[in-house]
């Protein structure tokens, strides 16, 4: 018998695998029948309601939760904070109420509000200001970062006369502003006690380590939680915790003796549920006449929240590095919510700080922007050189690069055109993941996984591998993942996902499928199991039919089958990294500051492609998150009253259908990429869109827009600082 | 999105008399909230006037103190539901929370046009949110699940599945609801309406693309 080897079929073989499939569960999603947590409400569910601090920094010196205790249909309450302690900006949690209906905790959390006291104290929450932060002493010195490991002044030197040597020097800032994840539904849980056990719905990206979470916050036995997610509305990065809102969760349903939910409010999410660190940095830039870059010298500040931090500076320049490097970084602290994993950290933030001032360059030396690009892919750091350059010929092409190229600037009438680009790059390898495949004498298939499916498609792409392996219709198989009671799997972020769960159960219904193969080849006398292939609800040997699915599966006997998938291995199934390029076509107003996006592409690599359709709808979503952290959104900090003052969806600005323009999701798929096996895809296409938006403003009107988002002002302001 | 004046799409509000004049009578600017003395506006973009008067609105919803409960019949997806409620109770919490059909989601929490809690009131497309439980009495309201019942799946949850116009889900029943009254509406609009009738509704997963998709295919379909 030949060795028996884990590995994906033949892609000209494959039924489903790389197909367009539709979501499996897109109709209960569009029907309203999929159960959120904001959703879920078992009987006598009471609805809590959040008091939350409205100075940047303060001391709390006043708050009785007595007065609540008698109001109508209030049943539980729980204080965050102690008089006296320190709150740090604003939106932090003071107290929750939880009441027999919306209304009456709403009506409690005002009587609250009405006795509330906070010693008020000074604030700082210009994340943009490094000057005034050194003064208000909210300055962190962080690292400092170069190329070669030589002493500093050999370094500082090296550099000093590589930019003397160089052709042209630009020194441009830059920047990119906090954002919040924003998730539609909100950050939430609901708790019911059952005796000791405690039953939590809650939206995460974590079900399976998020139980050890609320076991230590509540002093119980881990063994006692259980977590479950069926869907979760939006996470971006943001949901990985328990939270101490989920424990206040638990904790009221405690008091009350009944079940409790808890959704934090639209601005309370947009506070304190995640945001994205800001970068603003000053670059300077040494390149040699053909447009080859030889020296980088960058400073950069911003913050991540009190805690300061920012932006990585072991990571700028992104993508690329040269030879002669130094950066250094600063943190500002801030009296501002604090910081979550948001999409492909920090990636879009370095992409956008590095390919701006890259573009710069270009335009100094009058180059076409995609020609600088090309001349310094050799100075790629992901190894690989070879493929951005035919994703940017493939992107090229489909935008019309060379047709449409001009100058900078070099355009007449009020409304501009332009084009940019950018590239990024992405690990994405699979995470951890462990998954049973249990197959019933009947022929039915079921699986379990403690993994989530946080919109990306998880349920759809394990159905589509499995359905896939055993040779069966796609709802032949049930998939079963968003419990912490089923095998523990990595939590969904980093695009470690797709690759995690289709590693794991690929090995265990190819495992399966064997042992299968086994009874087969007995019960019908076959020599080998060699040639043996399930295909089409059969099982074939070479091309002839030996029996059906069904009745290979009758071979079980009385009990399912049950295997045990894991990984990741190293067999192939799945890889990591991968890249992408953008490319847009925009105009801008110029005398409105309006950009308009008319076409976007995106050419993305992600190794094998289990479903494409929802790896389109990946990049497409992506681009569209792009273009609103690129045109529109950002949180505003009001300096005078430290508050974020835009925190509702009528202020904070994102796109609607209208403001999209043309998005084309180009899967680069050579037979190279589908022999790399799985790789993660959700983070990558988010990174380029603020360096390729900014770049094709930039091409249009002949200056740059500093910081990103470019809203019509800073649009405005760009001009006419170039006017004046 | 942005300024007011960055949006292509017709600036509104409209006439107070209830009905939406749109484009030609077309009804292709689809928000129309009904609200205590029959004041409509309707408003797909981000308008500051319609601003203006959508926090109007709100006060007014907040300023419904708390009374005694009172009998609310409601008629939802051609059934009719006898609720207790205060009569500061919306329409979004009616449904959701008393009747759970949680295809109807607060998402903003304040009427400010992010489209989730979508629900189709007497034939036009109102924010639940912004509108009481009392004041729909003696009308049809028809939900996400509601749609999903017509014809066994409606033409429009297939698109939406078919184009992918769906990620985390959480905005999908509210953006299936507007498509089907738009549809309804305007069974003949070509793309440029579509995306000025359809602004009504936020994603933050980006699934405008699929939605746009879906829309096309449903306007072509005639139905």
């Amino acid at each position: 018998m030949a060795e028996r080897k884990f590995g994906w079929g033949s892609r000209k073989d494959n039924a489903l695998i790389g197909k367009d499939i539709q979501r499996i569960d897109g109709v209960v999603k569009c029907s309203g029948k999929a159960k959120y947590t904001a959703d879920f409400a078992t009987p006598g569910t009471l609805i809590a309601r959040l008091l939350t601090c409205k100075h940047a920094h303060a001391k709390l010196s006043a708050l009785d939760l007595a007065i609540v205790e008698k109001m109508p249909g209030v049943k539980a309450w729980h204080q965050f904070k102690e008089i006296g302690a320190e709150i740090k900006w604003d939106g932090e949690l003071i107290a929750a109420v939880a009441a027999e209906r919306a209304d009456q905790a709403e009506d409690a959390i005002k009587a609250l509000e009405k006795v509330v006291k906070y010693e008020v104290l000074e604030h700082f929450v210009d994340e943009a200001d490094k000057a005034g932060a050194e003064a208000a002493k909210r300055l962190q010195k962080l690292g400092r970062n170069a190329r070669s490991e030589a002493n500093k002044d050999d370094v500082d030197a090296g550099v000093k006369k590589a930019f003397a040597d160089a052709k042209v020097v630009h020194k441009g800032t830059y920047g990119i502003v906090t954002i919040s994840h924003m998730c539609l539904e909100p950050h939430g849980t609901h708790a019911e006690w059952k005796g000791d056990d405690l039953d939590i719905h809650m939206s995460t990206q974590a079900v399976s380590t998020t139980p050890a979470q609320f076991a230590e916050g509540l002093e119980i036995e881990m063994s006692n939680v259980t977590v479950t997610a069926d869907y979760e509305g939006g996470g971006f990065g943001s949901k990985f915790a328990a939270e101490e809102w989920g424990l206040a969760t638990a904790k009221m349903a405690k008091q009350a003796g009944k079940p409790v939910r808890l959704m934090l409010d639209r601005a309370t999410e947009l506070k304190v549920a995640g945001t994205r660190p800001s970068g603003f940095a000053e670059i300077s830039i040494g390149a040699a006449a053909d447009g080859t870059i030889v020296a980088w010298d960058s400073v950069h500040w911003g913050t991540a929240g009190i805690a300061g931090g920012g932006v990585d500076v072991t990571k700028l320049p992104y993508v690329f590095d040269f030879p002669n490097r130094i950066s250094q970084q600063y943190g500002l602290m801030c009296n501002t919510g604090p910081n979550k994993a948001w999409r492909a950290p920090p990636h879009p933030q370095l992409c956008a700080l590095t390919m701006t001032a890259m573009d710069d360059v270009a335009a100094k030396l009058g180059m076409d922007s995609y020609d600088l690009f090309l001349k310094n892919l050799s100075a790629v750091t992901n190894g690989r050189e070879a493929v951005y350059a035919d994703q940017m010929r493939i992107a090229a092409k489909e935008i019309d690069w060379k047709a449409k190229w001009h100058k900078h600037g070099d355009t007449k009438g009020p409304v501009k055109r332009g084009l940019g680009m950018a590239l990024h790059t992405w690990g994405g390898g699979a995470g951890a993941c462990k998954c049973t495949v249990k197959i019933h004498p009947d022929g039915s298939v079921e699986s379990f996984v403690g993994s989530q499916d946080i919109g990306t498609g998880t349920r759809t792409v394990i159905s589509i591998v499995l359905a896939e392996t055993f040779g069966l219709p796609i709802t032949g198989v049930k998939v079963n993942l968003g419990s912490s009671k089923y095998p523990a799997s990595a939590p969904s972020g980093g695009s470690i996902t797709v690759g995690g769960v289709s590693g794991a159960h690929r090995r265990a219904a190819q495992t399966a499928l064997w042992q299968i193969f086994d009874k087969v080849q007995v019960k019908y006398g076959l020599e080998s199991t060699d040639g043996l292939n399930a295909k089409d609800g059969s099982i074939l040997n070479g091309g002839d039919k030996v029996c059906t699915w069904k009745e290979a599966c009758s071979l079980l006997g009385k009990m399912p089958l049950e295997v045990e998938g894991t990984g990741p291995k190293d067999d192939k199934l799945t890889s990591a990294v991968v890249g992408g390029v953008q490319m847009a076509d925009v105009s801008v107003d110029t005398e409105t500051g309006i950009v308009r996006v008319h076409k976007f592409v995106s050419v993305q690599d992600c190794g094998l492609i289990i479903d494409e359709l929802t790896a389109r709808s990946q990049v497409t979503g992506a681009l569209t998150m792009g273009i609103a952290y690129s045109l529109s959104e950002e949180r505003i900090m009001d300096n005078k009253t430290g508050r974020y003052i835009n925190s509702d969806l009528q202020n904070y600005k994102l796109p609607r259908i209208g403001d999209i323009g043309e998005l084309v999701a180009i899967m680069y798929q050579p037979d190279s990429e589908y022999n790399r096996g799985v790789i993660g895809l959700g983070e990558p296409p988010v990174i380029s869109p603020g360096a390729c938006l900014s770049n094709a403003v930039a091409n249009a009107i002949g200056v740059r827009v500093p910081v990103i988002p470019l809203t019509p002002k800073r649009v405005l302001d760009a001009l006419k600082g170039a006017r004046a | 999105m942005r300024d007011p004046s960055t949006d292509s799409r017709e600036t509104l509000p409209r006439e107070s008399s209830g009905e939406s004049s749109g484009r030609s009578g077309s009804g292709v600017n689809r928000r129309d909230f009904l609200r205590g003395t029959g004041a409509a506006v309707a408003a797909t973009a981000m308008v500051s006037q319609v601003q203006e008067t959508i926090a109007q609105e709100k006060k007014k919803v907040e300023a419904v103190a708390p009374a005694a409960p009172v009998e609310v019949k409601l008629t939802v997806n051609g059934k009719e539901h006898t609720l207790q409620l205060e009569p500061r109770v919306t329409l979004q919490e009616a449904l959701h929370h008393d009747l759970q059909l949680t295809g109807c989601k607060d998402v903003c929490g304040a009427a400010t046009n992010c489209g989730a809690c979508t629900v189709i009131v007497d034939g036009k497309p109102v924010y639940s949110c912004a509108t009481l439980a009392i004041e729909t009495v003696g009308k049809k309201v028809t939900t996400a699940e509601g749609v999903a019942a017509m014809e066994g799946v409606s033409q429009v949850i297939n698109a939406f599945v078919k184009h992918d116009a769906t990620q985390c889900g959480y905005c999908t029943p509210g953006f299936v609801v507007a498509v089907k009254a738009f549809v309804d509406k305007n069974p003949g609009a070509n793309l440029e309406q579509i995306l000025k009738g359809l602004g009504g509704n936020l994603c933050r997963c980006g699934t405008y693309a699929g939605v746009e998709q879906a829309a096309v295919e449903c306007c072509k379909g005639g139905k």
